[in-house]
């Protein structure tokens, strides 16, 4: 009979995310949550499937992993190629893969702003459900919604340009890029780089001025302490594409610095819980669990010492201002994806004045050379590595991959632990209550199609269970 | 993500349909009486098998939109190796801790992956990797007009 008073709340699927996913409530006997668990639902394979295939099919195969960053699984499986052909790519190869990445951030990051998450944080957390997605923002404030679409689009089109299409564009290669930029394409980018520059600064002023009426979720949305990982420059300066992996602690010290990628093996370890198809990385001197890190947006501002550009630097500064430590409410990941916009579009403007970046040197042939390759850069969500194996004729023989969201698993769980105990009265459940868990999931921005390798569109669902695991309620959105 | 790609063609768009069920609304049970559903992804889970049965008996029209949906594609690649392969290489071999493959709570993985007129009855084919967003709005036009598309000269498999 006690087991009667034990309750489980099912939220599934788990909306405005991209991917599937449910989240499971569980309840003590007075209806208090105690336990949350964010079960990932899909899985493809592609660390099985992809051998026997030829190498050279690595990077156009592995961006089929997502619809979102295909580029950056286009630029670490590339780059994990490069190592197998060992060569040193050239230098405007370099500099165009990085427009291209730097292109798709923008992209990325304004779908996960505008198009999941500004319902959430223009109407309210218990604003009607049928009205919590763009075409809600649209109705009430048109501006806001265009400038999402409209930032979205430059991204896109600057892929369009370089790749030749929107989506998984073949252009990215092993040993560098298939075609230089033309100059037409140069000018048409450049053109168009002072308007998005202000959407990104009134979208900050924007989001500065109502994350006041956040301040109970700010205060519980993944804010607890852990590690920060993410790659920077030789001089501690943000970079998507290349550098050594940096790892802070909560108070801000750095621990490791200077981590070789290709030897990740040797501090990440990854963890297989029995419920959910996303494994859990962890730092492996740290051990599981204390070794719990975030990677992506909130991260890279904790790890890095500066953008490098100058308005990006600004709003850095002033993030830094919210706290003095590391900054570690995940509710924040919002905030530093809208500083990474600025820096994006400052950064590609830089490189798209660099007198080589319309050289037609842009790739370096060579037979395979190297058994092994690991390519590694940070994709919108945090790092990401691919990991390869080849055979005599260069046919895969083994892969690994460790996706950006999987690295945020461990901080994804205890973030809506956390969020849930706050928030969720089993006795008397609410909508928005549920929305809240999961409006955390989408300030992590978690692609689950990458993260297991799973592909198509992954609904999330909340289940709230009973401790003797009962299911006590589904909440079901009015359709 | 290929849909998102009409850009300010999607506010025209939702003047003149309603999104009911999408990863981009908050409705969590598919409607009844659907007009059109886009679906895309190949059929792999017992989840996955479920909701498509779900989604034909309620959408008038399903359109099965991009390689992964009209032909398996690279989701069907794992087909040679088997579900079992595939989990034993991410579960067993790539992990350093409680190797094991996930069983609770989680969807089944099918032996086979399908695509999805495999499963149920499908009205119209697109195919690309992926569409374009122009095919996928001439589509939309189309069907929302009463007549059949003709996709012969907008779109092909891995387009």
């Amino acid at each position: 009979m006690e087991e009667a008073t034990r309750k489980t709340i099912v939220i599934d699927p788990v909306t405005r995310i991209e991917g599937h996913a449910k989240i499971t409530l569980h309840l003590n006997e007075d209806g208090r949550v105690e336990d949350a668990r964010f079960h990932v639902t899909q899985f493809r394979g592609f660390e099985k499937f992809c051998e026997g295939r030829p190498f050279s099919e690595m990077p156009a195969l592995m961006a089929r992993i997502c619809g979102i960053c295909p580029v950056s699984h286009l630029i670490a499986s590339a780059k994990a190629c490069d190592a197998l052909l060992a060569v040193r790519i050239p230098p405007t190869a370099d500099k165009l893969r990085r427009i291209f990445g730097l292109a798709q951030v923008v992209q990325s990051h304004a779908l996960s702003f505008f198009y999941l998450s500004s319902p959430d944080l223009l109407l309210g957390m218990d604003a009607d459900p049928a009205k919590t997605s763009l075409f809600g923002v649209l109705a009430e404030k048109q501006e806001l919604a265009r400038d999402g679409i409209r930032l979205r689009q430059f991204g896109q089109q600057i892929i369009e340009r370089l790749g030749g299409k929107r989506i998984h564009p073949a252009w990215v290669v092993p040993g560098g890029v298939s075609e230089p930029l033309s100059q037409l394409n140069r000018d048409a980018i450049l053109a168009g780089i002072p308007e998005v520059l202000k959407i990104a600064e009134r979208t900050l002023e924007w989001f500065k001025s109502v994350v006041e009426r956040f301040r109970e979720e700010v205060a519980t949305f993944g804010n607890f302490p852990t590690l920060f990982l993410g790659i920077v420059k030789k001089d501690g300066g943000l970079t998507f594409y290349d550098g050594g992996i940096r790892i802070v602690n909560a108070a801000g010290d750095v621990v490791a610095n200077g981590l070789d990628p290709a030897d990740y093996q040797q501090y990440i370890g990854e963890k297989v819980e029995s419920w959910t198809y996303l494994k859990s990385p962890y730092y492996m001197p740290t051990g599981y669990p204390e070794g719990i890190y975030r990677v992506g947006p909130l991260a890279r501002m904790n790890v890095a010492d500066r953008c490098g550009t100058p308005r990006a630097d600004q709003e850095l500064a002033e993030f830094h201002e919210l706290q003095r430590t590391a900054v570690l409410s995940s509710f924040h990941y919002h905030h530093a994806r809208l500083i990474e916009i600025l820096y994006c579009v400052e950064r590609m403007e830089q490189l798209l004045n660099d007198p080589e970046i319309l050289s037609k040197h842009v790739r370096a042939f060579a037979r395979p050379n190297s058994p092994e390759g690991v390519g590694c850069c940070e994709a919108p969500r945090g790092t990401l590595f691919h990991h390869y194996k080849i055979d005599e004729q260069g046919l895969i023989r083994w892969a690994n991959l460790i996706i950006a969201t999987g690295h945020n698993n461990m901080a994804m769980n205890r973030g809506i632990l956390q969020v849930a105990k706050h928030f969720v009265r089993g006795e008397r459940l609410t909508p928005g209550m549920l929305n809240r868990v999961e409006a955390l999931i989408r300030a992590y921005d978690p692609c689950l199609s990458c993260s297991t390798h799973a592909w198509g569109e992954m609904p999330l669902v909340v289940e709230l269970h009973s401790p003797s695991g009962e299911i006590l309620d589904e909440v079901r959105r009015p359709c | 993500m290929s849909f998102l790609d009409m850009d300010e063609a999607l506010i025209a768009l939702a003047e003149k349909v309603d999104l009911v069920y999408s990863p981009l609304v908050d409705t969590k049970t598919f409607p009844d009486d659907v007009d059109i559903t886009l679906v895309e992804g190949a059929v792999s889970s017992e989840e996955d098998l479920h909701k498509i049965l779900t989604i034909r008996a309620r959408t008038k029209t399903l359109v099965s939109l991009g390689d992964c949906a009209v032909t398996s594609n690279v989701p069907g690649m794992r087909n040679p190796f088997g579900a079992k392969a595939v989990c034993d290489r991410a579960y067993r071999e790539n992990t350093t801790l409680d190797a094991g493959t996930p069983d609770q709570d989680i969807p089944k993985l099918l032996d086979r992956v399908r695509p999805v007129h495999e499963a149920v009855h499908v009205d119209v084919f697109i195919p690309g990797c992926p569409p374009s967003a122009d095919t996928i709005a001439y589509v939309l036009t189309e069907l929302l007009e009463g007549r059949q598309p003709d996709l012969s000269s907008k779109t092909r498999f891995g387009a």
